[in-house]
């Protein structure tokens, strides 16, 4: 079962709310079929986003997908520590391996988020 | 194996360059000169052509094995075509001899390969004229892509989106994009082909073009074609053929037949010039009569004389896609190669690539998930599920096949197949090299039931096993400087 | 047939086996109404019949001449073990490295070729080829772009006009501002780039030497640039760097060029090899294959594509480049080359090519009226020299006797309708430069 506290998107992205910041990983499920992370393009600081625009790319040897801005805002913050470390997306995806934080410039967006539950079953549905 | 670059003894040589026989010595300011020559590796040609002949030993070619790499048309390539391709007398011609006065006639030989090319490249493909000047079949794609770009703005049409299916190549979306479209994926249906009732609704205005394989990635041929260039022509759009898979239609179906504006040849597959371990390919670009204007500007044509030139007087021309005509020399080779395939060569090509496939496909389906219950053309793709769920992966059955001496098919392409690995065997191949595949194909599914272990341990009988691909894109190391 | 191994009885066997009688019956699911009829080419030839056949056809080529012809694409003398090299079919009838273990001899050589690339160029990573000097540097602009997030270029007149033709080309449609500056005498004009420069130029692109034949010093370009953040791509002839000082010592960031000089023939427009180098912080958006080393899991180095997320296979319509199939067996011909000349051995080359054209332009500054256009600059082995007769006279004049010279100056530069561009390498000889100089004198 995915982290209780914590919002998805259908795009496997979770989100930690904390009054206006967002905080973005991408979920146990993404880290999985994308296999070993070998890079993770960090989103500039200041960058301002619409809800949906690609913020950054991770990369593994055989893949790479977008990560999306769960809701309008600007880029707080990237984990520089990915940059030597990308292994910790796949070793910790919700701690360590987050990804961006950002400041969201309006909050109702983020009640489009995905429960826990409504994000399990979402997987599930995917399973069959 | 130590790098040439190790190998070095300082003051070893080589070559012997000619003195320069003049008394004088260019001394050219200090500043513009290098402090010292480039580190390059100082060695006899002994230890250098040892060097690459070890390098050689670590290589497996279609003249080593089946290579049955599924899209790529790995057929065999004539020894003749290479003697042809080395000719002293195109080898040595410089390009630019025919733009300067009195030049054209010095040329004649080459313009005519040029020009023939050109018609018989038309004949096959039904097309109304075709330029050489594309340097690979990606770089067809992107000219492919300028010319429906063109003839939009002759036009004045509004156009934005290029649609492609969920099977294409990589090099069709990529190429669509370089050329500044949008592009939109139309999904496939359950026979496999594109799904007409889903791209029915993403056909619109602001539609460019569809972008399609025949028979596509999964080696199946899409009978609604003529439906989907109908719907496409409707809207002013133009239909692109991607020609990697012509190995199938050869001598029997012409793209232009069946309703595409532009179609892209690769000469390194269909053609049967060398793959040359990642080229040099070449990728012709033909179009419809109402297209050619827009063509790349080095068009050769004939005199009533019978004498050939260079045609520059093409105003709607999209210009050069490349500095002159073409990869002359691999043109030539795959000239070489149609002359003596001849009109009854090439359907036979076709008869025998598909006959080929099916034959694996039929002795193959019975161990591997087979996607598609049809009839294939000249490759198909099996699933490795089957055998994924007892924890052998498509990745292992192609070590395995490595330890067998046969290159591995080509896998985890068309992304739409879990597993997937895609099988062509091309028309060159004979009955017991295929016989012999299946017996390998057989034993390995049958271990992956029996005893896995040893299909994912190999490759066990190479210089190097598996590589660790994740340390070298997390820390890598891409020279030696 | 030729090339089916197949005979007619094995057909039946396998059609047998499947249940079918005739190989028409895999074709049922193309309707007739799409089929075409017999192709109105001619019969097959044999073997001996095509050699033949095109064998006059090549004979129906001059290639005899003494050639002074250049403009990026030079006649150098290609050793017979080059040659051999590339014709093991163990390399040329090989395709991608997909598999690695299978392919280390494509691969180690591919990342030998880069190396030696790097250190030609002073740079620090580049891959495996493109397919020209001129879609490299598109690329090299594109890659620019991509970095700098803007949407200028500012390039040079005394790019190769070819190039500049196919950039063109390519990014007419695509609301990128391309600026031209005009040259002085034969090299950039620093004073006209420096007023195009701003903080929307993504990058200058200049070549060494120039399309002209001049050798600069760009380190004061690249100072230029990168004081408003863009970059500087150098287009360069890998035979001049031999002896003259690589891009990667003067400040550029992408470096291109035309590898056909190392041990390809001109071959009449292609194949050629295009060479991209840079540093290594910008290699996530280099376009093009790139081999990397790595160890398997006995810890023995072993070589592999790397990077591949870049890549049109995985990244598709985001890819950095849409290039799969690309040079790869002129890589590797240019790789044997470079150890067949080796370190003194281009030095020493590139010096031989200097001598002679030193040698040419001051004879050929001796006849009246004959003049060095670009006179007060510095050459390799390439010069502009102006006559009191049109080109095109001379030229034609100059076929007659045999000997190729010139380049279609007038189309890109309508000023230099007397003037005749010059290459020399080193299999000019002595007595050819001399022949030329004196049928020259009698022309003009």
């Amino acid at each position: 079962m995915v982290p209780e506290q914590l919002k998805y998107t259908d795009q496997h992205e979770w989100v930690k709310i904390e009054d206006n910041t967002a905080t973005v990983g991408i979920t146990d499920h993404a880290q999985n079929s994308l296999g070993d992370i070998t890079f993770v393009e960090l989103p500039s600081p200041g960058t301002e986003l619409a809800a949906g625009d690609e913020a950054c790319a991770i990369e593994s040897c055989k893949a790479a997908a977008s990560i999306y801005a769960p809701a309008a805002g600007k880029i707080a913050e990237a984990n520089q520590t990915l940059d030597d470390a990308p292994a910790l997306v796949n070793k910790d995806c919700y701690g360590q391996g987050w990804i961006y934080k950002m400041e969201i410039s309006d909050a109702c967006e983020l009640d489009k988020l995905m429960t826990a539950q409504q994000y399990q079953k979402f997987l599930d549905e995917q399973e069959q | 194996m130590k790098l040439a670059f190790d190998k070095s003894v300082p003051g070893r040589r080589a070559l012997r360059n000619v003195p320069s026989g003049v008394s004088v010595k260019a001394k050219i300011k200090q500043s513009l000169l290098r402090g010292k020559p480039a580190e390059l590796p100082e060695l006899s040609e002994l230890d250098v052509v040892r060097h690459f002949t070890a390098l050689s030993n670590r290589n497996f070619g279609v003249d080593s094995g089946f290579y049955p790499l599924g899209s790529c048309t790995m057929k065999y390539n004539p020894k003749v075509a290479e003697r042809i391709g080395r000719y002293p007398g195109f080898a040595y011609l410089h390009p630019l001899l025919p733009q300067l006065p009195g030049g054209e006639m010095m040329v004649q030989g080459a313009l005519a390969v040029l020009h023939d090319m050109d018609l018989m490249l038309r004949e096959i493909c039904g097309m109304g004229a075709f330029t050489m000047q594309p340097l690979a079949g990606a770089h067809g794609e992107l000219t492919g892509v300028m010319l429906i770009a063109a003839y939009h703005k002759d036009k004045g049409n509004a156009k934005t989106t290029i649609l492609i299916p969920d099977t294409a190549h990589g090099t069709n979306p990529a190429s669509a994009a370089i050329a500044g479209y949008k592009v939109r994926v139309i999904p496939s249906d359950a026979e496999g082909v594109m799904d007409i009732d889903k791209l029915s609704e993403a056909i619109g205005d602001d539609t460019a073009g569809v972008m399609l394989t025949c028979p596509n990635t999964l080696g199946l041929f899409n009978p609604k074609v003529k439906q989907i260039a109908d719907m496409v022509h409707a809207v002013d759009g133009l239909m692109y053929y991607d020609g990697a898979n012509l190995n199938a239609l050869l001598g029997r179906c012409r793209p232009g037949d069946i309703g595409f504006d532009i179609v892209h040849i690769n000469l390194h597959k269909t053609f049967a010039t060398p793959h040359g371990g990642g080229g040099p390919g070449a990728g012709p670009v033909g179009v419809v009569e109402r297209l050619a204007d827009y063509l790349p500007i080095s068009v050769v044509r004939e005199r009533e004389d019978g004498t050939h030139y260079l045609d520059y007087d093409r105003g709607k021309s999209i210009g050069y896609v490349a500095p002159f005509y073409g990869n002359f020399a691999i043109i030539l080779r795959a000239y070489a190669y149609i002359l003596m395939l001849g009109s009854e060569g090439l359907p036979r090509v076709s008869a025998d690539a598909v006959l080929n496939a099916n034959y694996l496909l039929h002795k193959l389906r019975g161990a591997y998930h087979v996607p598609y219950e049809r009839l294939c053309k000249h490759e198909f793709v099996l699933s490795a599920s089957r055998q994924a769920a007892a924890g052998v992966r498509a990745m292992d059955v192609a070590k395995a096949l490595i330890d067998r001496r046969c290159h591995p098919p080509t896998v985890y392409f068309p992304l739409t197949v879990e597993e997937a690995m895609m099988i062509e065997p091309t028309e060159t191949e004979s009955k017991e090299t295929l016989d012999e595949f299946v017996k390998m194909m057989l034993e390995i599914a049958d271990l992956a039931e029996t005893d896995p272990g040893r299909i994912t341990s190999c490759p066990n009988t190479t210089p190097v096993g598996r590589l660790d691909e994740v340390r070298a894109a997390r820390r890598p190391d891409l020279a030696c400087v | 047939m030729p090339f089916i191994s197949n005979t007619d009885q094995q057909r039946q066997d396998m059609l047998a086996e499947m249940g079918l009688s005739d190989v028409e019956d895999l074709f049922a699911d193309i309707p007739a109404e799409m089929r075409c009829g017999k192709l109105d080419l001619p019969a097959g030839l044999t073997e001996q019949e095509v050699r033949s056949r095109i064998a006059s056809l090549a004979d129906h080529n001059v290639t005899g001449t003494v050639s002074f012809l250049g403009g990026g694409f030079y006649d150098h003398f290609i050793p017979a073990a080059v040659e051999a090299i590339v014709s093991r079919s163990e390399f040329y009838t090989a395709y991608t490295p997909y598999q690695p273990e299978i392919s280390q001899g494509t691969l180690q050589a591919i990342y030998e070729y880069q190396s030696a690339i790097c250190r030609l160029a002073g740079m620090e990573v580049a891959n495996a080829s493109l397919y020209d000097g001129g879609t490299a540097l598109y690329e090299a602009m594109m890659m620019a772009l991509r970095l700098t997030g803007r949407r200028r270029i500012i390039v040079d007149e005394s790019v190769s006009p070819i190039y500049r033709t196919m950039i063109r080309s390519y990014t007419g449609n695509l609301g990128i501002e391309l600026i031209e500056t005009c040259h002085d005498n034969g090299l950039p004009d620093r004073d006209a780039i420096e007023a195009e420069l701003n903080d929307q130029t993504a990058a200058v692109v200049v070549q060494n030497p120039t399309f002209f034949g001049c050798i600069d010093n760009v380190s004061d370009i690249a100072e230029l640039a990168h004081a408003r953040g863009a970059m500087l791509i150098a287009s360069v002839y890998p035979i001049s760097l031999g002896i003259l000082k690589p891009p990667g010592e003067m400040g550029a960031d992408i470096v291109t060029g035309e590898g056909q000089s190392l041990g390809m023939p001109v071959s009449f427009g292609g194949p050629y090899l295009g060479f991209m180098a840079t540093r290594t912080k910008h290699v996530r958006k280099m376009p093009g294959r790139i081999v990397g080393r790595t160890v398997d899991a006995q810890g023995r180095d072993g070589y592999v594509l790397a990077l591949q997320a870049r890549e049109q296979h995985i990244r598709r319509e985001k890819a950095t480049s849409n290039i799969c199939t690309n040079q790869g067996l002129c890589a590797l011909t240019a790789l044997a080359y470079l150890c067949m000349l080796g370190k003194e051995g281009l030095s020493e080359l590139a010096q031989v090519c200097a001598d002679k054209a030193w040698y040419l332009q001051q004879r050929l500054a001796e006849l009246p009226g004959v003049t060095l256009r670009h006179g007060d600059r510095w050459y390799f082995n390439e010069f502009v020299v102006d006559m009191p007769l049109p080109a095109d006279k001379v030229i034609r004049k100059l076929m007659v006797r045999d000997i190729s010279a010139g380049f279609p100056l007038v189309r890109y530069f309508p000023e230099m309708d007397h003037s005749l561009l010059l290459a020399v390498t080193e299999k000019r000889t002595k007595q050819e430069m001399d022949l030329f100089v004196h049928v020259l004198e009698t022309i003009l």
